[in-house]
């Protein structure tokens, strides 16, 4: 079906906008978390969203896989498109979704069960390897694309909950490749490592936007500033202003943006 | 705002505001010295009483655990035991006459003597021989060393428990029988080895033969049918409720109402089961599937709530991981949340098995307290249970239950501290730290 879908988008010749995101609400309840955020967000690039905490980056963020439908009381309203589909489609089924959208969380999240079971255990649900060999290869060039190959190949079959904390991290990051997802989600993926895992993961990112569509939110502007070529910024659950990186932070439009990075909210 | 005008301002009120944190400081180290020491009271009272509790019980019980025996030489006398009458017989004589042989001033031919020396042996002494010989016809006109159980008084008597000085027309040995006894430990035909019996045997009227076989046996399989019933069901009702069920109304109703089914005093449920599975359905009483069932109604609720606990403590973290690959709600359920809860949810279910294992009152109402001799063949066969054996041997008149009630108290303890050791190393074992 995704396979239909970038026939479409090539026949169509439209551009590399890979999500496409019109009038997002979510409510949780009562609570009113985004407000009416549009946003195209390209292939092959980094996107990073930025703003004070409270302000709707995760939400928004887990829109794009679906996530949030796992919450009872959140409600999406909107139209989202990746590769020109609705995912919120009657038809589309956010547990295969999820398989093309990978996600990275904020602790890394390791099951806890060997290395190489965490890695394999997305393509077998999804029946992604026919063979034992099949699997192993997926196994070891996710592990190689999440840069943690070296550190574990001799060590695969130890469990993932008892690397160090960068090295889980890349291990999350690797496991969410497993899938071939075409975008993946990063919601505040370095802000439990210290700087040093924190260099290895942004080396990290920087290396993923060869093949996929990045999105990653991040509580730091020096962190937006290194790994992205896009900076969305959020306050209130608007989204206040979207440009590229290098200009958001040296000529904020909004005089909300310029508050924030220079400090004054957040 | 306050703390940033002390830290600016070095004047007196720095002095003043130490001086405020270090009175109520003495006043704050007071109330946790308190608190301290009540607590430790708590735990010492606590310890105290099941020390009291476990000391009476070993103290009132320790006898029961040996059991006097009496080694005899008899001669299967074949006018006695004639082939052609087997297994009927005179084994009671034959064993008074080997008695007879053995002890000084015993006229054979008084009647009343003869039935008194009768009484020295335990009543199954009879039965044992009687069934030695069934099984090995060839015993008879032979001479066999045999083993047995004393009757009650004796081992009364010879655990100190029957005071000699008491007057004669009070106690419950005369003085012939007490010097039959000196006679046959001067002779070491008189031994006292670890009561097997208590164990081994079923139960009996007679406190030297009974044992706790029936009612272990009993207890296994009431507690095995509980098992059976309520660990998948309750299993299966709190997954359904903590991860799939919708949270509305309906939801809470169901959820307050577990609560109320494991706040049920047990008898309701001795009666329910009284009236729906024997009245309507008609099954056996006093057996222990009945009884499993009746046991399964109050463990369910305890395996449900310990269930949902172990599944709400499994982090969201791990749930979300598995979403985030795309595993299915079923998925995350049964490959990732179930087993990461396993540990929590099997100790939730000893210990409610435990409660099962002690719980009385439902087995009295369905007739698990009847007086059975043979033990259960299976869940269908009327038996007791260990805490209806200890209620039926405490009813008993005889001397003999005192210990023996006791006794079966301790063994009833011994598996309940089991199952919960297991259930506490289980839960230390696989406490995971996230
Ligand atoms: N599961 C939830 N239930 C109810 N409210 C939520 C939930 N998650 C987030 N919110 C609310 O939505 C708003 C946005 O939260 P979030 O997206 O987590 O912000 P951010 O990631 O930018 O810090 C906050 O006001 C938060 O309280
Ligand atoms: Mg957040």
């Amino acid at each position: 079906m995704m396979n239909d879908m970038r026939k479409i988008e090539r026949d169509t010749a439209v551009s590399d906008i890979k999500i496409h995101a019109r009038d997002v609400q979510v409510f949780y309840g009562d609570t009113h978390a985004i407000k009416d955020v549009s946003v195209d967000i390209l292939d092959k690039t980094v996107t990073a969203f930025i703003g004070p905490s409270g302000c709707g980056k995760s939400t928004f963020l887990r829109c794009l896989n679906r996530m949030n439908d796992t919450i009872d009381i959140a409600r999406v309203k909107g139209d989202i498109q990746i590769d020109g589909n609705d995912i919120y489609h009657p038809s589309i089924d956010p547990v295969q979704l999820r398989a093309k959208v990978g996600m990275v969380f904020q602790k890394p999240n390791p099951f806890p069960k060997s290395i190489y079971d965490n890695i394999a255990y997305g393509p077998r649900i999804h029946g992604l390897a026919k063979t034992k060999a099949e699997l192993d290869e997926i196994v070891e060039r996710s592990l190689r694309r999440g840069a943690i190959w070296d550190e574990v190949k001799d060590r695969l079959h130890e469990p993932g909950t008892g690397l160090s904390g960068g090295q889980q991290q890349r291990l999350c990051i690797a496991r969410a490749v497993a899938t071939e997802p075409e975008v993946l989600l990063m919601d505040e993926p370095c802000s439990a490592l210290d700087p040093i895992a924190t260099a290895q993961v942004e080396d990290l990112i920087d290396e993923l936007r060869r093949n996929y569509s990045v999105v990653i939110v991040t509580h730091s502007m020096q962190q937006a500033a290194r790994v992205s070529q896009n900076t969305a910024f959020f306050h209130l659950g608007n989204l206040v202003e979207y440009r590229e990186t290098g200009q958001i932070f040296t000529n904020p439009e909004d005089p909300r943006t310029e508050s924030y990075i220079t400090g004054r909210i957040g | 705002m306050a703390d940033v005008t002390a830290a600016t301002d070095p004047g007196p009120k720095t002095g003043s505001t130490a001086d405020a944190v270090r009175a109520s400081l003495a006043r704050r180290n007071r109330k946790q010295k308190i608190l301290q020491v009540l607590g430790l009271g708590a735990i010492s009272f606590a310890f105290l009483m099941l020390f009291i509790l476990i000391a009476s019980l070993v103290s009132s019980g320790y006898q029961a655990f040996t059991q006097t025996h009496i080694t005899l030489e008899v001669f299967i006398d074949p006018e006695e035991v004639p082939l052609e009458r087997l297994p009927r017989g005179g084994f009671d004589d034959v064993l008074e006459a080997s008695l007879a042989s053995v002890l000084k001033d015993v006229d054979p031919d008084d009647r009343a003597t003869m039935r008194a020396l009768g009484g020295l042996p335990s009543n199954g002494a009879q039965f044992r021989l009687r069934d030695r010989v069934v099984e090995d016809p060839d015993l008879i006109g032979q001479t066999i060393t045999m083993t047995v159980p004393v009757s009650d008084p004796y081992d009364q008597l010879n655990k100190g428990l029957i005071d000699r000085r008491t007057p004669e027309e009070n106690r419950r040995l005369k003085d012939f029988e007490i010097a039959w006894f000196d006679q046959l430990v001067a002779m070491e035909a008189i031994s006292k080895p670890l009561n097997t019996g208590l164990i081994s045997n079923p139960d009996s009227r007679f406190p030297e033969l009974a044992g706790l076989k029936g009612a272990l046996i009993g207890s296994f399989w009431a507690l095995f049918v509980c098992f059976v019933i309520s660990f998948p069901l309750g299993i299966g009702a709190a997954i359904y409720l903590e991860e799939f069920a919708p949270k509305n109304k309906f939801s809470d109703f169901v959820e307050v109402n577990i609560n109320n089914l494991a706040a049920v005093p047990s008898v309701v449920f001795g009666l329910l089961a009284l009236a729906v599975f024997i009245g309507w359905f008609g099954l056996p009483r006093s057996a222990p599937f009945v009884g499993g069932m009746t046991l399964a109604l109050m463990t369910m609720p305890t395996i449900i709530i310990a269930t949902r606990a172990a599944l709400k403590a499994v982090p969201p973290s791990i749930r979300e991981a598995a979403l985030g690959v795309g595993a299915s709600k079923h998925q995350v359920v049964f490959g990732h949340v179930l087993p990461l809860a396993m540990p929590g949810i099997l100790t939730g279910t000893i210990i409610g098995l435990a409660q099962a294992l002690g719980e009385t009152a439902p087995l009295l109402l369905i007739g698990m307290n009847a007086f059975i001799t043979s033990a259960p063949s299976g869940p269908f066969d009327s038996a007791t249970a260990l805490p209806t054996q200890i209620f039926i041997w405490a009813d008993s008149p005889e001397r003999g239950f005192v210990s023996r009630t006791s006794a079966a108290i301790l063994v009833l303890l011994g598996f309940l501290i089991t199952m919960n050791a297991v259930s506490i190393y289980l839960r230390n074992k696989f406490e995971r730290n996230w």
